[in-house]
Order: C-alpha cells, then structure tokens, then sequence
C-alpha cells in the first residue's frame, strides 16, 4: 500500500469513526450503547496488541494482564480518591509500568519470542489464580476491597475535576468511542513516526537494527510500555462498560480472545485487530445466551483454521488479492514512472556535462 | 603508516566450547588504513569480526577502540562509536524497501534533514537510486550486498568492517565495489575480509593472514602472496 | 521432629507434583522446541478418561495407570499427524495452533460433559500416620510415581533409540537431522509419548482436583513457568526447575499462605530468567539428560 491510498483510506475510517461517533447515540438503544462501550473497549484492546505484535513483532500472549490491572488500577484508585479523574491517569500509568518492568526482565533477558509469548500468558494466569483467592476482608487495597471471584463493582466515571458529576452511559461511550479514535490515530501516527519504524526494522531484522545503532531492548521495552498503557485504558473502558472488575478479566479465554482478534484482523495493520475486535464480538453475542464453553470451540475451530488456512489474517489477505486484480495496472504504471525518471535524469546528468 | 591506532586487540581469543575460533590475537589498525584480512574457510575472520562490534563476547583478551576498551559494550554502543559493519550473511530490513532501510541507517545518528539528504547521497553512491521504492528481499543478491553497504556507509561511519562485501557479485559489480571501498577509505579506516584475490588486489593496501584462529602473516599482498607457508595453508586450501 | 518429616513431605510432594504436571511437556518441548498450549487439556482428558472410566466400572488403578496414557496418548499422535507436522518450521503458528486445539477441547468436553463434573472419585488410599501428624497416603504414593517416572525417562533417554535421538535433539537441532533420523517419526511418537505423560498425569490427579473443561488453565502455568525456567534438558531442567520453585512455593506457601507462595514462585521464576534466559541447563548441568 502506497502512502497516498493509505491516507485516503485513514480519512475514511476517520469519517466512519466520527459519524458512528456523534450518530450511534441517536439511533440505537440504550442497551445497545452500553454494550457497544463493551465492544469499543476490546478493539482498544485488539489495537493494542495490534501495535506491538503487529507492528513490533513481540509475541505477547498476555495482553491481559495489563487490561485488568487497568480494569483494577482505576476501580481501586477510584474508590479510594472518591472521583474518576485521577483514577483513569493512575491506571494507565500503573499498567505501562507493569509492562515495562516485565519487559525490562523479558528484554534485556533477550528472552527469545516462544518463550515471550508464553511466559506473559503465564502473568496474566498467574494474576487470575492471585485474585480469585482475594475474597477474604483482609485483602483490600485502602478502602477498596478486592472480593475476589466476585470481584468489584466499578464506580461510574465522572466529569474531570467534579466527582459529583456522574457521566450518564451514553456519555461513556462518547468517551470511548473518542478514546478508541485517538487511540488508533495516535498508534498510525506512532508507526510513522521515526520510533515506530525503528519498531518495525527491529521486527524484520534485529541483529542489523543493533549494528545500525538502535538499542533493541530499550525500544522494545518503551514500545511493550506503551502497549500496556492502551491496554490498560481499555481496561478502564471496560470496567466502566460491564460495571464491575472480576478476575475472569485475566483468564485464559479472555487472553486467547485478544490473540484472536488479532489473528482473525490481521498482524501489520492497526484497523484489522479493531474490526476483528468488533466482529468476532458480536459473532459470539449473536451466537446466543449459550454457555461461554461452546465459545470456546467456536473460537478454537476459528484460531485453527486462520493459522492454517489465512496466516495473514483478513485485511492484508483482502489488501493483497486487491492488489492482485490491480496487480497489472498498477505495475505498468510503477514501470512507466521508473522509466521516465530515469530518463529525466541522464538528460540532468547531460546538460550538466 | 602513520596515523594513530584506531583499533586494537590484545590477546583477543574467543572460545565455542571445545572449539577455539580466535585465539590469542594481537591487531592494530591505524587511521584511514585499508587492510585486507583473508585466511582459509574456518579460520576465525567472521568470528573476529563479531568480537570487535559486540556480537560476541570475547572469552578472554580486550578489543580497544580509540582508547576505549569496548569488551564488555553492546553492539549499538560500538555502532554508536561511529563504527559501521556488512556482515557476511547479508543482514538487511527484509521486508522495507531499499531507501527505507538507508533511511534507518541515516536516521540513528543525524536530524532528520541531514538523514534525507544523507539517504539521496548513499542511494547514488551505491547505485541504487533506481529501485529505491523496492522492496529489499525482491533484490539479487548483489544488490542487497550494495543496500548492506549503504547501511553502512549512510551513518558516516569513520571504521568500517566488510566481511566479504564482493560475495556473489557478477565481475562489473565486483569492479563497482572495489571503487566504492576505495572511496569509502578517504574517510573512514577499514579492515575487509575476502576470499577473492583479484579484488584483494585491486583495493589492498596491507593483508594480514589468519589461520586457525591466529596470525599467520602480516605484509602487503606481493610479499604474502609469495609466503611459502601462505601458499601451504591457503591457496593450497582453497578450491575456487 | 515429627513437623519436620511432615514439612519435609509437603515440600517433596510441592517438587513432585510440579515435575508431574510438567514433565509431558517438557518432553515435547526438549526434542520439538515447541510449546504445547494445549498441554492442560492433555492433562484434562486424563482426568476425565479416569473419572468415567472409573465410574463405568473400571479398576481404579488400571484406568489411571494404563488407560488414561494410552487414550491421551493416542489423541496427541492424532493431533500431530493431522495438525502439528503442517506447522514444522513455523514456531510461531504451531503454538498458536495448539493453543486453538486447547479452546477446541475445552468446547468438546463441555458439550459432551457439560461445565460442571457430574460425579468425583475419592483417593484410592487413605491418610496414613507419621507421629503425631497425619499425612496423605495418597500424595505419598504421588511421589513415588513420580520418582519411578523419572528413573523411567532416564533409562529412555539413555538407553533407547528415540532416547539418543532425544539427546542429540537437545543438544542441538542439527545434530539429529544430521544422524539422517525420520524427524517426521520421531515428532509423533514424542508428541504421543509427552501426550500420554500428561494423560497419565491429569489422571493421577484427578481424584484429588476433580475434573472440569475448564481445569487445564489452573495446571498449565506452573507448568510453563517450570519447563522454561528448567530449559531443554528434558529430565534435568524438569527436575531442577521443580526443586528450585517447587521448594519456593511450597516453604513460602507453609509460612504465608497459598497466594504468596504462588506469587513467590512467579517472581522467582522472572528474576531467573533475568539472568539465565535459556533457562537453568543451558548454563548449569550443560550436558544432562
Ligand atoms: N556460534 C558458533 N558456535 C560454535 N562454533 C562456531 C560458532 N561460530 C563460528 N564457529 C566456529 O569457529 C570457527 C571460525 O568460524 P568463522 O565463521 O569465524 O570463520 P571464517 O574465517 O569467517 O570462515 P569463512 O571464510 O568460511 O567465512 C569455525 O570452525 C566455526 O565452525
Ligand atoms: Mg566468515
């Protein structure tokens, strides 16, 4: 994809993104709208993973672990302040904080990426058998008890500043709707950026990314830190979306959810997570009231299959049979402009001489 | 000869188990010296190579650079010494296109304006101008030895190390080379290591001979042609 | 004197149990490099095949000693032949893979079984006294499976031909394709042998957890947690890494209660890592089995 059909393409998605943002409110349900704010919460999640598996190539098996601890960072800091405001920053911040000291022992461990993706999966396991055993009143972090398997009921958020100020639910999905946008801008903005090509260099070659000069495992490390910071915002969407943080936020199925989604999307690009996010969300609501275990194979039979059969996910796939009926358009052209630069440049090199 | 020493090893050996791929070596490399550094398959040149940039720690012996002694510094502290290196296998941004890689290169330790004028200058200086929009692992293999080189050489490195940059190259992209080292030499000190005599010939200024982990000989081209013991070791060895 | 054997006990059984639940896997993981994501659900169907064997009227002993292998044996050879060997080469997607078979089986079970157990089976042995405290029978008997286990993996390892096979494979990959070995071969036959090492396992295990679809997830990350920090030494790094954060977990646990010996053996492992990262037997115990 060349630079100037991925802009058309961003503005698009920025329009779609802004009249879903100010229209969804108006037409669809309340009930709709809450769960919506659910759904929103996931593809924050899925661009997270997007970003740093996508992008960074580090296998993170994980991502879990720093949605919830966003999801319990903000409930418990929120509690204990009595407002919001400073809640959400806290949590954000302590779930990049995690990230990055667990990235600082993986990192500069060079921990090889089997290994990485199955020692996050792990911490994000470890954390889930941690809190269900919480339940008793001796666990509590200041005011907030961390009841355990039942865990916490998520106080609303609130206007910045005004803890009395308590946003209505279709507030919160304005905040998250503008959340996921900025989000996914920010993650396009940051691919582009010089630290975000260097990401992807050190994803294709990491030897010549440390002999050209970059520090590998610092700008993973950063890149893994501000992995967990999104994820750990969509953990606070997510709280606010469901009402109440249990420890089933860091279970197995929620952590092969995320791994899904961004299988199913795509790896390299930033929309495919969030429309894998999106999709499958709603496959699994629209799959009924059943018990979660039939998701369970639904979702097995769906990983199989795209690792066998799509490896590349739906949108590169979709991108490059594109540009296959394209291809011969598109090649005649790039070779008609190759030519014609070169001849414009040995006419230059002629009048020099 | 003149100039000061840039580089120097001491007793530098590197052991892989049982297996002793570098052992006990004493080199000095001066300011804008060219030296060529040739020896049998096997004989530690790769391995030597490694320890100087950091990618491998050197069992034991130290590795100065400019008076620094860099044992026990990570590659992209070496690279950030101003040292540039091709490695053998040829280590490229495999799915970014060409000028993307030289980009990256140039951007680590430049502005971002002097990166993209760097980037224009590398791409005419490695002749790859034309196919900066390709993609680096659609290239012959010739070409991304060059995309290598222009890694290297678009940081302004003022060491540089080739391990074997003419490897695979038709005879035109050998002689092109061959300019381009002798180019780079006007600023910059460099140590390469060949197994092809024509082109050793064409750019040596000094070559030194490692065998079996050591050094065999140190002496311009004409002289450890006609070594005796040279002749034994390695041009007997060689098959080509 | 009598606290302390039974101190003791608790820690020897902590170690045993951990190489129990991660020996299947670490065989698969030494000879194929892979990580078996769908290892807690080998264990499950152990359990399970236990459970309703035993209920339909089977011994005891031999469907937890003889069946439960055999039927999850059977299964990983199925999983590798029509699954695993399309993936050989790409690591990434064959952990992936197998992490999809693990969702698989879970969906299974619960379809067939439904999401709670039915019926429980209790420990074929009872308590047993030692002074004046009483121990489990049972978990006595757990450690001298685990003991004979081993002795047992040794003896494969040293003596049998997929045993040499293994030991080259440990020492590095090259090697055995070197020994022009049918790696095609020898990949089903050590993912139904670590299979049937994780069947026997789960059902070992089964009369004191029960069964449930879901009870993989409670086994699989100390599981992970000690084949990596062990490393590809299949029977050593096993055996260390179980002694290291077994006995953690197990002092800590004592003293503090099950949360913090869980954290402890977690932290435990990380910092490890930190400082070993190809795990304990790439730099200690370089050659072992
Ligand atoms: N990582 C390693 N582990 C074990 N042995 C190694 C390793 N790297 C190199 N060796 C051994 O060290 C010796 C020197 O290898 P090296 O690659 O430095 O030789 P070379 O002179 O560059 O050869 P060539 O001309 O073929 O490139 C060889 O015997 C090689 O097998
Ligand atoms: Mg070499």
């Amino acid at each position: 994809m060349n630079r100037a059909r991925e802009n058309s393409w961003l503005i698009l998605i920025g329009i779609v993104g802004a009249i879903f943002l100010i229209g969804a409110p108006q037409v669809l349900e309340l009930f709709t709208i809450i769960n919506l704010t659910t759904a929103i919460a996931m593809a924050l999640l899925a661009l997270s993973l997007g970003l740093v598996w996508g992008f960074g190539g580090i296998l993170c098996f994980g991502q879990s672990t720093f949605f919830g601890i966003g999801a319990y960072a903000y409930v418990v800091a929120a509690i204990n302040f009595g407002g919001t405001s400073w809640a959400v920053v806290v949590a954000i911040l302590v779930a990049a904080a995690f990230a990055a000291v667990l990235g600082y022992f993986m990192f500069y461990g060079r921990v090889s990426d089997v290994y990485l993706g199955v020692i996050t999966l792990t911490v994000s396991l470890i954390f889930y058998n941690l809190m269900r055993r919480t339940s008793g009143p001796e666990y509590k972090i200041g005011d907030a008890l961390l009841g355990g398997f039942n865990g916490i009921n998520a106080p609303p958020l609130n206007v910045p500043g005004n803890a009395s100020w308590i946003l209505f639910p279709e507030d919160v999905f304005y905040v998250a709707m503008a959340a996921l946008i900025i989000g996914y801008f920010g993650c396009v903005w940051l691919v582009r950026s010089h630290f975000g090509r260097v990401a992807v260099a050190i994803r294709e070659n990491e030897l010549r990314a440390e002999l050209v000069g970059y520090d590998v495992r610092l700008q993973k490390l950063l890149l893994f830190a501000v992995g967990g910071g999104i994820a750990g915002t969509a953990g606070v969407l997510f709280a606010n979306g469901v009402g109440r943080v249990t420890p089933d936020v860091f279970n197995l199925y929620n952590a092969a959810l995320i791994i899904i989604w961004v299988i199913v999307g795509g790896r390299g690009t930033l929309i495919g997570p969030v429309l894998g996010a999106f999709g499958l969300f709603y496959l699994i609501s629209s799959l009924g009231q059943q018990t979660s275990i039939n998701n369970n194979l639904v979702l097995g039979v769906i990983l199989v299959v795209f690792v066998l059969l799509v490896p590349k996910g739906i949108v590169p796939t979709v991108i490059d049979l594109w540009d296959r009926k394209r291809g011969r358009r598109g090649q005649f052209r790039r070779h008609g402009r190759r030519q014609r630069r070169r001849g414009s440049r040995t006419a230059e090199t002629r009048h020099e001489g | 000869m003149k100039g000061e020493i840039v580089v120097e090893t001491r007793g530098l050996s590197m052991h892989f188990g049982g297996v002793v791929a570098v052992d006990q070596v004493d080199f000095n490399l001066r300011e804008n010296e060219l030296r060529c550094l040739i020896g049998p398959n096997g004989a530690g040149k790769s391995t030597f190579f490694k320890c100087l940039t950091g990618q491998l720690k050197p069992t034991f012996g130290d590795v100065v650079i400019r008076d620094l002694n860099v044992n026990r510094a990570h590659s992209h502290e070496i690279a950030g010494l101003g040292v540039g290196i091709k490695t053998q296998v040829p280590n490229v941004f495999e799915g970014l296109s060409v000028q993307e890689n030289i980009w990256l290169a140039a951007r680590r330790f430049h502005p971002a304006a002097r990166a993209r004028s760097l980037v224009e200058e590398t791409l005419d200086r490695v002749r790859l101008t034309d196919i900066r929009r390709e993609v680096v692992n659609e290239l012959s293999h010739g070409q991304r030895q060059w995309v290598e080189l222009g890694m290297v050489i678009s940081a302004e490195p003022w060491l540089v190390l080739l391990d074997e940059p003419a490897a695979g190259m038709t005879h035109d992209e050998v002689l092109l080379t061959a300019e381009l080292i002798r180019e780079i030499n006007k600023t910059a000190s460099l140590i390469v290591v060949e197994h092809d005599m024509q082109f050793i010939r064409m750019i040596a200024d000094k070559v030194t001979v490692f065998h079996r982990g050591a050094i065999l000989i140190e002496d311009t081209m004409d002289v450890v042609a006609a070594d005796p013991t040279v002749r034994e070791v390695y041009l007997g060895h060689r098959k080509k | 004197m009598d606290l302390y054997i039974a101190l003791a006990l608790q820690i020897v059984y902590g170690i045993a149990n951990l190489v129990l639940i991660s020996l299947g896997l670490a065989i698969i993981f030494g000879m194929m490099r892979v990580i078996n994501l769908a290892h807690g659900e080998f264990l499950m169907l152990g359990g399970y095949t236990v459970v309703i064997s035993t209920n339909a009227g089977l011994n005891i002993w031999l469907a937890m000693l003889i069946l439960a292998p055999l039927v999850v044996g059977i299964i990983g050879v199925i999983v590798e032949r029509v699954m695993i060997r399309f993936l050989y080469g790409r690591m990434v997607d064959t952990l992936l893979a197998t992490w999809g078979l693990s969702l698989v089986l879970i969906g299974l079970v619960t379809t067939i079984f439904g999401a709670q157990t039915a019926t429980t089976i209790s420990p074929p042995i009872g308590a047993i006294q030692i002074g004046d405290f009483t121990s489990s029978g049972y978990e006595l008997f757990l450690i001298g499976v685990t003991i004979i286990l081993s002795i047992l993996a040794y003896c494969a390892l040293k003596y049998t031909r997929i045993g040499l096979i293994a030991r080259g494979t440990m020492q590095g990959a090259e090697i055995a394709s070197a020994l022009g070995v049918s790696t095609s071969r020898t990949y089903a036959i050590t993912f139904g042998v670590g299979a049937a090492v994780s069947g026997l396992a789960g059902g070992l295990l089964a009369p004191i957890t029960g069964v449930l679809p879901s009870i993989g997830a409670t086994y699989i990350a100390k599981a992970f947690i000690t084949v990596i920090s062990g490393g590809t030494a299949i029977l050593a790094g096993t055996l260390s890494a179980s002694t290291l954060l077994g006995g953690v977990n197990s002092v800590l646990s004592y003293l503090t209660g099950p949360t913090i010996g869980e954290v402890g053996l977690l932290v435990v492992a990380i910092v490890l890592l930190r400082l070993m990262p190809q795990g304990i037997t790439a730099r200690l115990f370089r050659r072992s089995l």
